[in-house]
């Protein structure tokens, strides 16, 4: 038996398909995966992602830590109340032991990181607390009394709306893109993993299964973590696991935005040797790639350009319900081939090289 | 639970088949197979006239999930394909026994059938795997 969030009894209830995730039993969808894609892509659907986790990083020392810990600045922050930052959370190596959101919370920052790498995340946030030469003083609470449900799609804005109340929905005109505001004991942000508009509502556990069913009502559809795949995929978004993790320097994965060499002065974990990696040349580098004719392309497939001996491998891949076809993301040495060849069960297949960037707000970018 | 059907004889990676009237013979896959992909979004059949045998590859199913191969219950000639599953493969996850055949043999010999399995060795098999 898998941990369960909050809203557990309401997927069975609505007809989801448990599966095991990360040690969560969640949904995978309730019926129809791809017209759960289509809904957020078209009108407005919700997740469920209370599996990921959230820790509040409080005390006088929260921004010099953060600075530490995070290859991204939290001192981008500083101009804007609520302003959310992507970051990795990098081993000295330069490995990523996490993608990760982090939001200014005044004085204090509220950190979302993923759920599969939970223990070995809080393992490692505690440990950099104090070291031979640093000690930060500052306090990680866990805040597993939070729900969090992601509402996605053209029109998710205008349905919450509608299931707040007048003080919680006055705070929807303030929020600029990738930022989060709190309301009492809720915190509405417009952030999110699909590439369309929309807000992830952290709130009270005991409030959750309410506002569930009162979003239903209101015509949002529930979507499971099958969608979710599909539609971060489509908006080119790293999935941990996947396009990075502990062996993979974000450099080759599409997050070298996500380092902020400047100030210089700042040291940050991974710095140096991010430094000697640049330094030497980046030989690899995330690309997207789509088949147009049938198939689908798949994660560990082999990823192969003329007259290049290394091969590459794809990341992540999947059928583009949006598109109508096969689209992935690949690790590959650098190079200016246009095309690939994929090996796809026991054949070559031939693919092309896109920017990795296939669908943003339900417009195909390919 | 899924649904499974008393007329047809199944396989342990989850097809069926059905003895028709004229003697050919339909195959599919099942309700737990098409649960356990999830969307199909493309079908691969063999083509009408060409040969299938037991225990090749006769065919491919991909969902948002995985490929599987598809296999025969019995060789013999295809007679038969569903065209409706090239624009329509979802039709394999709404009517698996029905409608989302895949496609039809003229056995060699259907005594083949005889080595697969009834609905109630299935059944057991589905609830052995729980």
């Amino acid at each position: 038996m898998g941990h369960k969030t909050p809203l557990y009894q309401i997927h069975q209830q609505m007809g989801g398909k448990l599966v095991d995730f990360g040690g969560w039993d969640m949904p995978l969808h309730y019926g129809s995966q791809i017209e759960e894609h289509h809904k957020v892509r078209q009108q407005a659907g919700m997740f469920d992602v209370s599996h990921m986790t959230v820790v509040d990083v409080t005390g006088k020392d929260a921004k010099a830590y953060l600075q530490y810990l995070l290859a991204n600045d939290v001192a981008r922050l500083d101009s804007l109340l609520g302003k959310a930052l992507y970051s990795g959370m990098l081993k000295p190596d330069g490995g990523v032991i996490d993608d990760l959101i982090v939001y200014n919370m005044g004085n204090w920052y509220r950190v979302v990181v993923n759920c599969s790498t939970r223990e070995k995340d809080l393992d490692w946030m505690h440990s950099q607390i104090k070291s031979d030469t640093k000690e930060f003083d500052i306090t990680l609470n866990e805040r597993a009394d939070l729900t969090m449900i992601a509402i996605q799609g053209p029109q998710a804005i205008a349905l919450t709306k509608t299931c707040l109340t007048d003080k919680q929905a006055a705070i929807l005109p303030q929020l600029s893109i990738f930022q989060g505001l709190a309301v009492g004991e809720w915190f509405i942000a417009r952030t999110g993993y699909t590439g369309e508009d929309g807000l992830e509502i952290m709130l009270p556990n005991n409030e959750a299964e309410a506002f569930w069913m009162a979003l239903a009502k209101a015509g949002v559809s529930p979507c499971g973590l099958g969608a979710r795949d599909t539609l971060r995929l489509e908006a080119g978004m790293n999935l941990y696991g996947h396009e990075m993790d502990e062996s993979v320097s974000p450099q080759v994965a599409n997050m070298s935005w996500t380092i902020a060499w400047e100030p210089a002065s700042r040291d940050f974990i991974g710095r140096s040797a991010l430094e000697t990696e640049k330094q030497a040349g980046i030989r690899e580098e995330l690309v997207g790639l789509v088949l147009r004719e049938r198939g689908v392309l798949r994660a560990e497939q082999i990823v192969s350009a003329e007259g290049i001996e290394t091969k590459g491998v794809i990341t992540s891949g999947t059928f583009s319900p949006t598109l109508g076809y096969s689209i992935a993301l690949a690790r590959v040495p650098k190079s200016n081939a246009t095309h690939y060849q994929v090996e796809m069960r026991g054949k070559w297949v031939s693919v092309e090289r896109v920017k990795p960037n296939f669908v943003r707000q339900g417009k195909a970018l390919v | 639970m899924s649904d499974i059907r008393k007329e047809l004889k199944y396989l342990s990676s989850h097809e069926w088949a059905r003895v028709e009237e004229d003697g050919t013979v339909t195959i599919g896959i099942t309700d737990h197979a098409q649960d356990a992909l999830g969307d199909v979004v493309y079908v691969e059949t063999p083509e009408v006239g060409s040969r299938v045998n037991v225990g090749e590859e006769a065919g491919v199913v991909e969902s948002v999930k995985a490929a599987s191969d598809i296999y025969t219950l019995v060789s013999g000639e295809v007679v038969a394909v569903n065209d409706l599953l090239q624009d329509t493969p979802e039709t394999v996850n709404n009517s698996p026994y029905d409608e989302g055949w895949f496609f039809r043999v003229k056995p060699d010999d259907l005594s083949e059938l005889e080595d697969a399995m009834d609905a109630a060795e299935y059944k057991e098999m589905l609830e052995s795997e729980d």
